[in-house]
């Protein structure tokens, strides 16, 4: 939490021009999520195994049907990566709210009440941060089987520390503050304070937690795919696709390269998005 | 002095404790273990046999502190897969795992040290700017992803680097760089801020009115300041790089503690995974520990809180 204000960066017109970039990336990509099924030019799932490994369109020899060609399986590239945007994106937002509700939950207590509810929720932290997150998420997933709902859950369980380290310390920031008193002095339940009085005045810190978090999830779920223990076949998940290419990336280098590269721009562009909002908020959490 | 680091030991104690509980409820996650070890194909006669033979008919609460106790003197139990006792599986592997922590821990300091002080000096420069573009690249950049493309490139194309296994030193480069890459942008940012800090400080004021050179006021006053949160960040990134190698190894055919964690994964092999699990938190439970040590005793101030 410590480095402040002297990150918040130089030149404000070229943090703008970064804001801006980001939202257009992540504005393209919740498009892509929530219209896949219209924009697809191929079923994702439909394997031709005479058209395989078809180059996409900046290559000689490529075929206009698929413009960024085909896997190994002869299925549409464009139409996977269209759809991974979708679990991608999908993924992102629910593990940030799972992970949100537990996190938000436990900082606002423990930086409202002090004492001993702090202590637990500091040691929770402590804790939670002493576990490596791939691997704890790789064998819950490995021993229980992989699926979306459970790949959520799980990522959402592990993700929560910065929520609890963000919304604990701003937390303490407001609660002695004026308007907080006046509450408590009109006779206000602790229960309306914490969500009428409090909640509101920390949301934008955790907006831009929520950012950071949808970013670190999105990797989070690619690596593990890409280990073979997030996301299922055929389920056109970006790590599971650089997975599956890897084979054959010596030989045709653009089959690893196109959905690694979507995954870098998706998210560089949450993250670019993410620092934006911080400097519009003014807030100094990171 | 003292009373600081009981507490901190107390405290690094009841966390190394959470973490046993939560490694030991973690295999036991998917229910009846004995079905899973016996396979698909299993009558209910092996399954009772698998039951018996490794003390899964036990009570859970009775299995915990047999596996704590033994933990305590060093026994982890054995593989059921490798057939080997679990603490010299990971003993043979820890050396690789480590190897590879700190050669992308040395490469993320030279990188991000150089790159955060030049930044602070030249603050609000094109310099500057290219920095943190850097900074936020990296933040982005998939691990696993830039592992291919760096064999694609530097092994295959060029051919100056082995693209899998270490049975030469120069088997680490590539990962090392990998692994530092997710470090990079922590470090640098953290380096710049201490240093734009430090350099508007009193003393260095005081420092250039006696006339110091640039290199002594950067490197001598400036940099021994903003090292503080630096060491102790460095530690915390040795952990997470250790906890987070399983990605790497497993790119790059490095047999390290992560890949056994993932070999044993695949294998339904649980007193591995839950050894693993427990040995690289404690692992980072230590590191974090000795950076707060290490911070108090560099800061006399952190010793009174």
């Amino acid at each position: 939490m410590s480095t402040a204000a002297t990150v918040a960066g130089p030149k404000r017109g070229w943090r703008n021009a970064g804001t801006w970039i980001g939202a257009i990336i992540v504005g393209a990509a919740a498009f892509c999520a929530l219209f896949a099924p219209l924009l697809v030019p191929h079923d994702p799932f439909a394997q031709d195994l005479g058209k395989r490994l078809l180059v996409p369109f900046w290559m000689e020899g490529t075929d206009p049907q698929h413009l960024l060609g085909t896997d190994q399986l002869g299925r549409d590239y464009l139409a996977r990566l269209i759809y991974g945007c979708r679990i991608s994106m999908t993924i992102g937002v629910t593990v940030s709210i799972v992970s949100g509700l537990i996190g938000i939950t436990m900082g606002i207590l423990g930086g409202f009440m002090g004492g001993r509810v702090d202590d637990a929720v500091l040691f929770a932290i402590t804790t939670r941060l002493s576990l490596p997150v791939v691997l704890v998420a790789l064998a819950v997933v490995g021993l229980l089987g992989s699926s979306m709902t459970l790949l959520v859950l799980t990522l959402g369980l592990l993700l929560w520390d910065r929520f609890a380290v963000v919304a604990r310390s701003t937390t303490m920031q407001v609660r002695n503050l004026d308007f907080v008193s006046a509450a408590w002095c009109a006779g206000c339940s602790r229960f309306r304070i914490l969500t009428r009085e409090v909640l509101p005045n920390i949301a934008s810190h955790l907006v831009v937690v929520a950012t950071l978090e949808i970013a670190l999830a999105i990797l989070l779920e690619a690596a593990l795919s890409f280990l073979g223990l997030g996301v299922p076949p055929p389920l056109p998940s970006w790590g599971l696709m650089i997975s599956e290419a890897k084979d054959y990336m010596f030989f045709s280098p653009w089959v690893i390269m196109i959905p690694g590269v979507a995954l870098f721009v998706l998210v560089l562009g949450i993250n670019l998005l993410g620092d934006g909002l911080r400097d519009a908020f003014g807030t100094r959490e990171r | 002095m003292l009373q600081f680091i009981v507490r901190r030991l107390i405290v690094a104690l009841l966390v190394a404790a959470t973490v046993m509980v939560l490694a030991f409820i973690l295999t036991r996650l998917s229910g009846d273990l004995a079905t899973s070890i016996a396979g698909p194909g299993a009558t209910a006669g092996d399954i009772v046999a698998i039951r018996k033979a490794y003390g899964l008919d036990r009570p859970v609460i009775v299995q915990f502190f047999d596996w704590v106790g033994r933990a305590l003197t060093g026994d982890l139990g054995d593989s059921y897969f490798f057939k080997t006792r679990v603490a010299s599986l990971i003993g043979e592997r820890m050396p690789v795992t480590l190897t590879l922590g700190m050669t992308g821990l040395t490469i993320a300091l030279l990188v991000s040290l150089p790159l955060g002080i030049l930044a602070a000096v030249r603050e609000g420069t094109g310099f500057d700017r290219a920095v943190q573009l850097v900074t936020v690249i990296g933040q982005a950049m998939p691990s696993f992803w830039l592992g291919l493309i760096l064999m694609i490139v530097f092994g295959l194309q060029l051919g100056w680097l082995p693209t899998s296994g270490v049975d030469t030193w120069d088997g680490y480069i590539m990962p090392g760089v990998v692994l530092a890459f997710s470090s990079i942008p922590a470090l640098t940012r953290l380096t710049r801020a201490g240093m734009i800090q430090a350099m508007a400080s009193d003393y260095i004021r005081t420092a250039r009115a006696k006339g110091l050179s640039r290199a002594s006021i950067l490197l001598k006053h400036a940099l021994r300041n903003a090292a503080i949160p630096i060491v102790a960040i460095a530690a915390v990134q040795l952990g997470f790089m250790l906890g987070g190698s399983i990605v790497i190894e497993q790119v790059f055919a490095l047999h390290g503690v992560g890949f056994l964690a993932w070999e044993s994964i695949q294998k339904n092999d649980f007193p591995v995974v839950q050894s693993v699990v427990m040995v690289l938190a404690v692992i980072y439970v230590a590191l974090t520990m000795v950076a707060d040590l290490m911070n108090a005793v560099l800061d006399p101030r952190l010793r009174a809180g």
